[in-house]
């Protein structure tokens, strides 16, 4: 760990930058309203902040993914969802998705999934992608 | 401040939990920190009732108990050396008091507290070493770590999210100690997201 301490010192003006740089950029994407192309690399990696919560196999303090797109809201055997998210009458695709994952709470009041949401639209476009590969039920 | 910071470590944590007081670096300041004026506004839609609360709360608790679990599970697996034994009995000791702290703060807002689930569906047939358990261990810390950074912003109690917040870094103290004894670089970037 030590060693990476000089290498901070030197380039935190240039960090600093890029960072803000960073931020800037990310609250444009944001703010546009088209929505890119995913990628699910990309979107693997923004799938970790799911990960607390949910697996793609089984169920945890969320249901799982498996089998996600086409499927009804709240329609996982065995997970115990909100009244909310059973009577949402929300069936799951790339465009629910979007706006479920940007706001979960203002899309379904009451949801238990109390996660403030992926507020980047790119990032929401590379996780959904991702999330169609990964979901895709096991071939039987 | 110098009050709350060692009450927090003397006192159960319900202390720090229901009672007021000054935000060290609360959310608001990593909002201003990223100039962003959408997420203020974001915070006044969401403006939630006691019960939006308690449903944060409940789901955090959900997610300890877990990982109180995961490293039961750790612990037992007979894969661990000493030292990382150790380790895992203390960060399953701090999960222990964040799951009592949100019972409590659940039960005093009027709420009923989750509790354990019934079985944990872990992997464990892909648990056969200690590097196996640590990474799974690491895996879980970075979610509880991430899943308390969406969580914070979403409560309507600003000493809740100032709470939350509290625990968010303890998770992500222990992700980072797992990623050093996994020889991965402890800090991987300035944010955590
Ligand atoms: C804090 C825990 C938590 C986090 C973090 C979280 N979720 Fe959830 N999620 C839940 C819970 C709990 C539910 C069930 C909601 C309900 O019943 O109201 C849920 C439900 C869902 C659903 C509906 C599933 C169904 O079967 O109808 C989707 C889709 C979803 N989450 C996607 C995500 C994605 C993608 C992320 C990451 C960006 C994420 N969630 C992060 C807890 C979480």
């Amino acid at each position: 760990m030590t060693n990476h301490l000089p290498t901070i010192d030197r380039r935190r003006p240039a960090r600093r930058l890029g960072l803000l740089a960073g931020i800037g950029l990310a609250l444009i994407l944001a703010a546009a309203p088209a929505r890119a192309e995913g990628d699910p690399v990309a979107g693997e990696a923004i799938y970790k902040r799911c990960g607390g919560c949910h697996s793609i196999d089984r169920n945890r303090v969320g249901p799982k993914h498996e089998g996600l797109f086409g499927r009804k809201a709240g329609s996982v055997p065995g997970f115990d969802y909100s009244k909310a998210m059973r009577q949402s009458g929300i069936v799951w695709d790339d465009a629910t998705l979007d706006r479920f994952l940007e706001n979960p709470r203002a899309v379904v009041p009451g949801t238990k999934m109390t996660y403030a949401g992926v507020k980047d639209a790119q990032e929401r476009a590379d996780l959904i992608a991702y999330l169609k590969q990964a979901t895709k039920p096991a071939a039987p | 401040m110098t009050e709350i910071q060692a009450t927090s470590i003397i006192a159960p944590r319900r202390t720090l939990l229901l009672r007021g007081g000054q935000a060290l670096l609360s959310a608001s300041a990593i909002a201003i920190l990223a100039g962003c004026e959408n997420m203020a506004a974001t915070h006044a839609a969401n403006a939630a009732s006691t019960e939006d609360d308690v449903q944060i709360l409940n789901t955090a608790l959900g997610l300890e108990y877990e990982g109180i679990a995961a490293y039961q599970v750790g612990a037992e697996s007979g894969l661990l050396s000493k030292p990382v034994l150790d380790i895992a009995v203390a960060f399953q000791g701090h999960h222990k008091e964040h799951a009592t702290a949100l019972t409590d703060a659940v039960r005093k807002l009027g709420g009923k507290p989750v509790t354990p689930m019934a079985s944990y569906e872990f992997p464990v047939d892909q648990l056969k070493s200690e590097t196996d358990v640590i990474r799974f261990a690491a895996g879980l810390e970075q979610g509880a770590a991430s899943a308390y950074y969406g969580a914070i912003p979403a409560f309507g109690n600003r000493d809740l999210a100032q709470a939350a917040a509290s625990i968010m870094a303890d998770e992500a103290m222990h992700w980072a100690v797992l990623r050093h004894a996994l020889g991965e670089n402890p800090v991987p970037s300035a944010f955590v997201s």
